[in-house]
């Protein structure tokens, strides 16, 4: 079989009915750029997500369960006890379990009056969830560190001092690298101060979460069922939480998200192929007399299916390519526009949807393409022949 | 028709029916027809329209088979070939010659003569030859690059005579093929046709309404209501 003969012939009668065949591969152009742009989009969307949360899905949060139930017992039931402590660190050893008060306090920076939250950690504990940005982790009970926003925004440095207000003042030793949107604490519109100066100047007796880093990401599930065993054993006195798992959901949220808008520029897709089914069955019903003619004369089925077949593929090559040039910039300008950054535009994850676009718009051209070219090649060559 | 018991026939008809089923009811198009047709000969079909003739004509060319009765085109019967293979029969062995010129618009003079025989051979280096078969139909060389839409009628029906010639077919089927054409332009045809029984002996079976037309064959068939009288 010639094949050529007839990618000629689908050629052709491209160019023959030049303008047909542009709004047709417009079509298929604005489909694909749809369908890729919005797949980058949600792409993006997610990694910028993912990159703004802080945490890596490493931990187990434990916080007090408020409500239900007898006020039970003499200890303060709204906190964590020391002994609850001491059960979630035997239960979960080697984890590192880290004890958290956290409250929020007017401070007083200089002369300006200001508000944040105030974080009471063991200064051992520190390093592992934080980083420093500048100056030094806290040592002795008299220093704070500042979350990089709280002094950015309150013009804190090392040396600066806080003042808050019937407990102290503070030095501030070291800035607090910027953590993000966290599931744990959110130190960075606050400060993190010594567990001993917080416990000594709130008066308080019970933690206000208990957070587990968890080294095996693979036990994350059984350390919080361990936890719960172990201290929820009658009643409900803790929540506990892993990271992980909420991790998994808001990126499993945002990749239906992604897959919702991405479904949206799929249906201009479908009215792309729609398009393309419509100028094949026009060029089908006008090219009958010539179809039972190449049949008369001796081109078999096969050979007129193919060459109906190559329309619709050069139709969709040509509308995918564009379109995927095109949703390149149409990526970058909805990115630009939505997140306020293009730095999720170039990467593996984004650029598969110019591929599975181009694949997409390819295969709705070609399966557009088929009814009509099956109707063609099955055409009485007589009833062909006759047809005005 | 001649009775020349040594030659196999190129064509045979024996008590062919062909059945249209209508909603109206079936149409009987050919009842029990039987001919045979000698290589060389030179036929015209004649009879009023919805006479048979076109039926007659298409099953000649295996456009259609038969619904009943034995029909051999040299030597095989195509009551049993299928599709492709009919195709290809007509393909590699009968040329076709409509009323209506019939060239693909897409594909110039010389292309429309290539390519029946780069369907056949798979060969798209054939030029030389085309043109040859091209020049042996009296066509100015200056139209064949042309596209049908710019020749004349008489000078389209010359690159459809070399468009059916060009694979060198035993069997030429002609439907009306002066019927768009002026006298004189009609007559020139008429020659040229003439002149492939004559000198390359080519099989001819042309259906026309003309009888002037219908002198240049040795031999007229007449029919009416499917049957050949």
């Amino acid at each position: 079989m010639q094949v050529s003969l007839f990618f000629e012939f689908a050629k052709r009668n491209v160019r023959l009915h030049w303008l047909r065949s542009l709004l047709a591969i417009i079509g298929i152009i604005i489909g694909v750029t749809a369908i890729v742009s919005m797949g980058i989009l949600g792409n993006s969307l997610v990694l910028a997500i993912s990159d703004s949360l802080s945490a890596v899905g490493d931990s187990v949060i434990v916080t007090p369960h408020f409500g239900s139930g007898p006020v039970s017992m003499a200890s303060t039931s709204e906190r964590i006890t020391e002994r609850q402590l001491e059960q979630i660190r035997r239960a979960v050893a080697p984890d590192i379990t880290i004890p958290v008060y956290s409250g929020s306090a007017r401070m007083e920076v200089g002369t300006e009056d200001t508000f944040g939250v105030v974080y009471g950690l063991r200064p051992d504990d520190i390093p592992v969830l934080l980083e420093v940005e500048e100056g030094s982790y806290l040592r002795g009970s008299s220093g704070a560190m500042a979350g990089a926003r709280f002094a950015k925004e309150n013009d804190l440095r090392v040396g600066s001092r806080i003042t808050i207000r019937d407990k102290g003042t503070l030095r501030v030793v070291g800035i607090l690298k910027e953590r993000g949107m966290g599931f744990d604490i959110n130190p960075d519109y606050g400060i993190v101060v010594d567990e001993s100066w917080y416990k000594q100047a709130y008066d308080q007796d019970g933690y206000d979460m208990v957070i587990v880093k968890v080294g095996d990401l693979s036990r994350i599930e059984t350390v919080k069922e361990i936890i719960e065993k172990q201290l929820n054993r009658r009643e409900t006195v803790v929540n506990v939480i892993d990271t992980k798992a909420i991790l998994e959901t808001i990126q499993n949220t945002f990749g239906q998200i992604s897959m919702f808008t991405t479904a949206i520029g799929g249906i201009s897709l479908v009215v792309a192929g729609v398009s393309i089914l419509n100028i094949m069955m026009m060029s089908v019903t006008e090219r009958t007399r010539e179809i039972g003619v190449l049949r008369s004369i001796g081109t078999l089925r096969k050979e007129v299916l193919i060459m109906f077949l190559f329309e619709a593929l050069i139709l969709g090559l040509i509308g995918s390519l564009v379109g995927g040039v095109l949703s390149l910039f149409g990526g970058y300008a909805i990115s630009l526009l939505m997140l306020q950054t293009s730095e999720y535009l170039f990467v593996p994850s984004s650029m598969v949807y110019v591929l599975y676009g181009v694949a997409f718009g390819i295969g709705t051209s070609l399966l557009s393409g088929i009814y009509p070219a099956w109707k063609a090649s099955n055409l009485n060559p007589i009833e062909a022949l006759r047809h005005e | 028709m001649s009775e020349s018991p040594e030659r196999d026939p190129i064509i045979m008809f024996r008590d062919v029916v062909k059945i249209y089923p209508l909603p109206a009811g079936d149409v009987v198009a050919l009842d029990h027809v039987s001919i045979s047709v000698e290589q060389a000969d030179f036929i015209a079909i004649m009879g009023p329209s919805g006479s048979g003739k076109s039926t007659l004509l298409n099953l000649m060319g295996c456009l259609d088979t038969p619904t009943s009765g034995h029909l051999e085109i040299r030597g095989r019967d195509i009551s049993s070939m299928s599709d492709d293979e009919l195709t290809m029969l007509r393909r590699d062995h009968i040329g076709f010659i409509f009323q209506q010129f019939n060239l693909i618009p897409l594909l110039s003079a010389l292309e429309n003569v290539q390519y029946p025989l780069i369907l056949k051979t798979g060969n798209r280096d054939c030029t030389e030859h085309c043109i040859e078969v091209l020049r042996a139909m009296d066509l100015d060389p200056s139209l064949f690059m042309h596209k049908p839409a710019e020749l004349s009628g008489g000078q389209q029906q010359r690159v459809a005579i070399a468009r059916a010639l060009v694979n060198d077919p035993d069997i030429l089927l002609a439907d009306e093929p002066t019927g768009n054409l002026d006298t004189k332009t009609g007559s020139a045809i008429m020659d040229l046709l003439k002149d492939l029984n004559e000198t390359r002996k080519k099989t001819i079976i042309m259906v026309t309404h003309d009888p002037n037309v219908a002198r240049y064959a040795h031999q007229s068939i007449q029919i009416v209501d499917g049957r050949i009288t």
